[in-house]
């Protein structure tokens, strides 16, 4: 299906979004904000949209290399709850206590201002960009808004009320809950679909991961159970050969996957969805986790690019090929070879901010090294990992040739580092 | 680049990804900070399992990524990344976290255990790990004030033969027991 405006506007949410848009189209003013210029600005300051794996760690990072400059964080919600381990809630191994962090440590220890609010325009010619309470200055603008989603892709979806029947959870937080309370009021002998879209979408292996989660349950508690996976993807996109044994060893003959099988619109009266718009798939639990999109603030911004998906970036300083002053980290933007991980956010990030601060210096900017590391639960207590050296060539994200990969097998001990990397990352990003 | 009536933004130029062309090769810092999703920001480790960095002897921190990368010392992910570096990195990346300030974890630890542990020490650790392990001696790392569970898995990767020992340090290890050796880690750990 094309995006029209009419779709477009919807998919945004209308409202406030409609004068954003005029705003990028030219001739219409920006959206005015009810109270004026909030925060006046009065030395050099960067914004930070987006207070989740990348933008914490931007806003941390400018502090630590440049205490002159100041440093707004704007971010809709007072706690952050991370995606990666959600899949663990799903599954009961983990509370919800265990994802969340505040930003009152991050903000004191490194001198951040923080701001709390939705962002509902930004003015890329001004250089402001806009909340409900008004405006704020910036010179340089950091957008790490995560992912928002191609909803219009599914017939039958209604982003206002489908979620609530048929969770995507693909957000961490109240959607992880609904699932596992889906999964708790199920009947033994109940069927689980998940489906998912097209690659790129947010964490590659999280569908296989959540798959291995809900059977861990179900072989606990409702041992007669089923796990459906409708990939749209040809075959499994991460880890394959390691979620393929791991069924096997854990829950043979619990989990089905289906490649090439991809849902194209949903009926959440019927509990059903339907596969390449001809075949119709029941089940007592449905998991859809739909096509996805930069986050909707990229889209106001301007800078996603032609593909009406991802945002574009200099593979350098992660400044937007589209928009000046404006970069984009994260799940939103097109790395090159890094994948829409919390692990190439958090490199992303204090890439982005050494190159800042060198730019705002009048300094020379810094070639990229990134890592990503990523770990899935197979069972209980074992794990399995990818991991990757990013670096630049011919003016591209690549990984370094001849490293990284993933684990060689199953493993206890990576389930025990896996751990320790959310306690240090999550630790990074809030103190 | 084009405004459309719709409010997508669509590029009329070139849209390839683009690096700065005069961009310095990658600092210390730079190479380092990416680390510190798993090792803490500056390498002051949040996680048990994960060694602190701050403040660690360069050679030290040099020689475990060669290690990692030829294969000799065992790892799960390191090795992966390791093999993404080059020696001059390996020694940018230890001169950067060696300069660090370190601070102690703080964890749970068996008195008794952290008594037995000296005294193994005492007999026989502590001609390379001096100063109860504060001190670097050659290529021995600082010990002291890390994690204890990190320790406990060295401690598993020596006794089982996965993590091979020179001659010396095989001599006075392979008599102790597991116990001995979790004692020592216990030891180390409460050094502060």
């Amino acid at each position: 299906m094309t995006v029209d405006r009419r779709n477009f506007l919807k998919m945004l949410g209308a409202g406030a979004g409609v004068s954003a848009l005029q705003g990028c189209a030219g001739p219409a003013p920006m959206v005015a904000a009810s109270g004026g210029e909030i925060m006046p600005k009065s030395g050099r300051r960067v914004v930070v949209v987006g207070g989740g794996y990348g933008g914490t760690i931007a806003a941390k990072y400018l502090r630590m290399l440049d205490a002159s400059i100041e440093v707004v964080l704007i971010e809709r919600n007072r706690q952050f709850v991370s995606c990666p381990f959600s899949n663990l809630v799903v599954g009961g191994i983990r509370q919800m206590s265990d994802l969340t962090i505040g930003y009152d440590k991050l903000a004191s220890n490194h001198g951040i201002k923080m701001l709390y609010g939705e962002v509902t325009a930004i003015d890329a010619a001004a250089k402001t960009v806009a909340l409900a309470a008004g405006t704020l200055k910036y010179d340089r603008l950091i957008l790490s808004p995560g992912i928002d989603f191609r909803f219009e892709e599914l017939a039958g979806y209604d982003p206002a009320t489908t979620p609530d029947v048929m969770p995507h959870a693909w957000k961490a937080g109240p959607q992880t809950e609904l699932l596992r309370r889906q999964l708790l009021a199920m009947k033994d002998g109940g069927s689980v679909v998940i489906t998912l879209p097209l690659a790129p979408y947010r964490c590659p292996p999280g569908p296989y991961e959540r798959a291995n989660m809900i059977a861990l349950y179900l072989k606990q508690h409702k041992p007669k159970s089923k796990v459906i996976i409708l990939d749209a993807n040809p075959d499994i996109t991460s880890k394959g050969g390691l979620f393929r044994k791991g069924w096997a060893k854990h829950y043979p003959g619990m989990i089905t996957y289906r490649g090439a099988s991809k849902v194209t619109a949903v009926n959440a009266r019927n509990h059903s969805v339907l596969i390449e718009g001809v075949e119709e798939v029941k089940a007592d639990v449905i998991n859809v986790i739909p096509p996805q999109r930069a986050g909707n603030i990229a889209v106001k911004a301007g800078v996603v690019g032609p593909d009406m998906k991802w945002c574009p970036v200099n593979a350098t300083t992660f400044e937007s090929t589209l928009a000046k002053d404006i970069h984009v980290i994260g799940d939103s933007c097109i790395a090159g070879a890094m994948p829409k991980s919390g692990y190439s956010a958090n490199s992303e990030a204090k890439i982005a901010a050494t190159n800042i601060v060198a730019l705002m210096n009048g300094r020379e900017t810094i070639e990229i090294s990134g890592i990503n590391t990523c770990y899935s639960f197979i069972s209980e207590k074992e794990a399995v990992s990818v991991a990757a050296v990013y670096k630049v060539a011919n003016n591209a994200i690549v990984s370094v040739p001849n490293s990284g990969g993933v684990s060689p097998d199953l493993s206890e001990l990576e389930a025990v580092y896996a751990e320790s990397w959310l306690r240090n990352i999550l630790t990074e990003m809030s103190s | 680049m084009k405004f459309r009536k719709d409010g997508w933004v669509v590029a009329a130029g070139l849209l390839a990804v683009t690096a700065s062309p005069l961009a310095a090769p990658p600092t210390a810092a730079m190479l380092s900070n990416a680390c510190a999703g798993c090792h803490g920001t500056q390498g002051v480790s949040a996680g048990p399992s994960m060694p602190g960095l701050a403040g660690q002897s360069k050679l030290s921190l040099v020689e475990s990524m060669k290690g990692f990368k030829s294969g000799e010392r065992p790892s799960t992910i390191m090795g992966r990344l390791a093999k993404g570096y080059s020696d001059a990195e390996f020694d940018a990346m230890g001169e950067f976290f060696s300069k660090q300030k370190p601070v102690p974890p703080v964890q749970a630890l068996d008195k008794a255990k952290i008594a037995k542990g000296q005294a193994v020490h005492e007999k026989s650790c502590a001609r390379c790990h001096v100063e109860d392990g504060k001190e670097p001696k050659d290529n021995s790392p600082i010990v002291a004030s890390q994690w204890l569970k990190y320790l406990q898995i060295q401690m598993d990767d020596y006794a089982s033969g996965k993590r091979k020992m020179f001659e010396n340090k095989a001599e006075k290890m392979k008599p102790l027991s597991r116990e001995d050796l979790d004692a020592v880690a216990h030891f180390y750990s409460s050094v502060k």
